[in-house]
């Protein structure tokens, strides 16, 4: 590889994006010669619910782990949020592939931003260049692999966590409570609506999460619950002054076990469910309820 | 219109690079030093701003001594190259080596074929898994790269700083005392730098993802001060303590 080395009148300056474009290595996300009707020919693989609420150090963001293509379960451990930098994380729904590679070339924008530059992009400047990777994906989001972001930070500057939604034409609006996006985003939003407060510690915004994504998945084929069978749970991750930090899998896994126990007594059994007596299992709810679903069609 | 008189190539290169090492040896110096948990570099620079060593990937960084335009469009150019050669293979495959034989080229070609050499000179180092994956690549303005390994100095009298260097470097040694090696050799017998005269970063081995790190003024300070003799310490503490001090130097310069 030559030495991407260019004139100063030249020069494609911090962009990441721009320099791709220079080397003929840009991102063209949609395809040439298909019309843009809004949905994809194509199983495509889906990304589902992400959610975002600001707490009083920050802000905290989870998101499930299915990713569906159709009605079929096509990865149990995808991961959808993600560091942007050291004070920010991204999330994702929609079309898995764009929506992957779209937060990578964010990373490495922010990344290269700051190397090229020597600091950091202020958080509202990270917003808009995620705003205008999505509008520049527009044109696939009209062939059906729209990606619809969240993004969130804590902004060093003024000290506080803030959180940014989009929507597939690039637009960005800053939430000042919480914000939620993909196929559970109705129901894990109602969640997080009722149980939010201004002044939420970090512990209990991530106690929120963890209700808000079961209740999505609750009630959401495309929306992966707590597995307990193969171990794996939603991730959830906060962003404070200390930067971005995932939740360790025990500790999801511990909140989500205590979640089930408090249901499971709080709400007894429903006699037309399972023999009375033995409490449902999560495992029967998941991957129940999908063939259930499937049979009733 | 005077017909130009006829140069021989051997005359004219050395031109070229006595021209080179001038316009370096205008500049200050920089010291790069391996110990026990990574590379140091060290800086004499007053700006705090102007740098002359920077991150360019997760473990590899960039020194340059001469021009400050010169060798940072070199920087940026190398922060494109590693930048995209991770976006296009993978963040592994990013390495010092390839990224100097790039620098080289580059630098080869300029002293050949343009009117004017670059007045740099310039450093990258990675540091790996293991002491002895370390890697100081120190690449002259005609593109000649050597490999060094333990220690090297760029810039203004490199020669003698390296002699100096030499008789304080020893191999596995702490943060702190590897600073205060590069330090000394800096400074020189007669002359004492304050930490805000230097710029100082550290390639951590055990580091996460992003191995480079900037130390601050008050970092330099303590890191100076933990590791010094008590005579240095003394020093030191009459250099950090009382602001009077400070006011009496800056009325001598």
């Amino acid at each position: 590889m030559t030495l991407p080395i260019y004139r100063a009148d030249d020069d494609p300056g911090p962009s990441f994006v721009d320099l791709l474009s220079r080397v003929g290595q840009g991102p063209r996300w949609d395809v040439q010669g298909v019309p843009g009707s809004g949905e994809s020919p194509l199983r495509m693989t889906h990304a589902t619910t992400v959610v975002a609420v600001r707490c009083a150090d920050g802000v905290v963001m989870a998101g499930d782990r299915r990713a569906t293509a159709g009605h079929l379960i096509s990865y149990r451990t995808m991961e959808k949020v993600f560091p942007a930098d050291r004070h920010s994380g991204v999330a994702i729904a929609g079309a898995a592939g764009p929506a992957m590679e779209m937060v990578k070339l964010f990373q490495l924008q922010l990344e290269h931003y700051e190397k090229v530059e020597g600091g950091s992009l202020s958080l509202e400047g990270k917003a808009n260049q995620l705003s205008g990777m999505v509008r520049s994906h527009l044109p696939a989001a009209m062939q059906g692999m729209a990606v619809v972001p969240l993004f969130a930070g804590f902004d060093t500057r003024r000290g506080v966590g803030r959180l940014f939604e989009y929507d597939v034409t690039g637009g960005r609006y800053e939430e000042s409570d919480f914000a939620a996006t993909g196929s559970g985003s109705l129901h894990a939003g109602t969640v997080i609506k009722l149980g939010y407060r201004e002044d939420l510690t970090t512990d209990d915004a991530v106690e929120l999460l963890i209700n808000a994504l079961f209740q999505a998945a609750d009630e959401d084929s495309a929306t992966g619950g707590p597995d307990l069978v193969r171990g794996i749970f939603p991730m959830v991750a906060t962003i404070t002054a200390d930067g971005f930090a995932r939740l360790e899998d025990d500790d999801v896994a511990a909140r989500f076990r205590a979640l089930l126990e408090t249901l499971m007594t709080t709400r007894g059994t429903t006699s037309m469910g399972a023999a009375p007596g033995s409490p449902p299992t999560t495992a029967a709810t998941t991957t129940g309820s999908k063939k259930k679903g499937g049979a009733a069609k | 219109m005077s017909m130009p008189f006829y140069v021989a190539p051997e005359q004219w290169m050395k031109d070229k690079a006595d021209f080179a090492r001038k316009g370096i040896a205008r500049g200050r110096a920089l010291a790069a030093l391996e110990y026990d948990d990574g590379i140091l570099i060290c800086a004499e620079n007053t700006s705090a701003t102007l740098r002359k060593i920077s991150e360019i990937y997760d473990r590899i960084a960039f020194a340059g001594a001469g021009r400050y335009n010169e060798y940072d469009r070199l920087r940026i150019a190398g922060v494109r190259h590693a930048d995209l050669k991770g976006y296009s293979f993978s963040r592994e495959d990013v390495d010092a080596q390839g990224l100097a034989n790039a620098y080289a080229q580059m630098l080869g070609d300029v002293f050949t074929h343009e009117v004017k050499p670059m007045e740099v000179e310039i450093l990258v180092a990675e540091v790996g898994e293991t002491p002895d994956q370390d890697r100081l690549y120190h690449i002259l303005y005609d593109g000649t790269v050597v490999d060094e390994s333990g220690y090297t100095v760029l810039g203004g009298e490199a020669e003698t700083i390296s002699e100096r260097l030499k008789q304080t470097y020893q191999e596995g040694r702490g943060a702190g005392e590897a600073l205060q090696a590069a330090v000394g050799a800096l400074a020189g017998s007669d002359r004492t730098l304050a930490p805000d005269e230097l710029e100082v970063a550290l390639l951590t081995r055990n580091s996460s993802r992003r191995a480079f790190q900037r130390l601050t003024d008050a970092e330099i300070g303590d890191l100076l001060g933990a590791a010094s003799t008590p005579a240095a310490a003394a020093a030191a503490d009459d250099e950090a303590a009382p602001p009077t001090t400070n006011g009496d130097d800056s009325a001598t310069e």
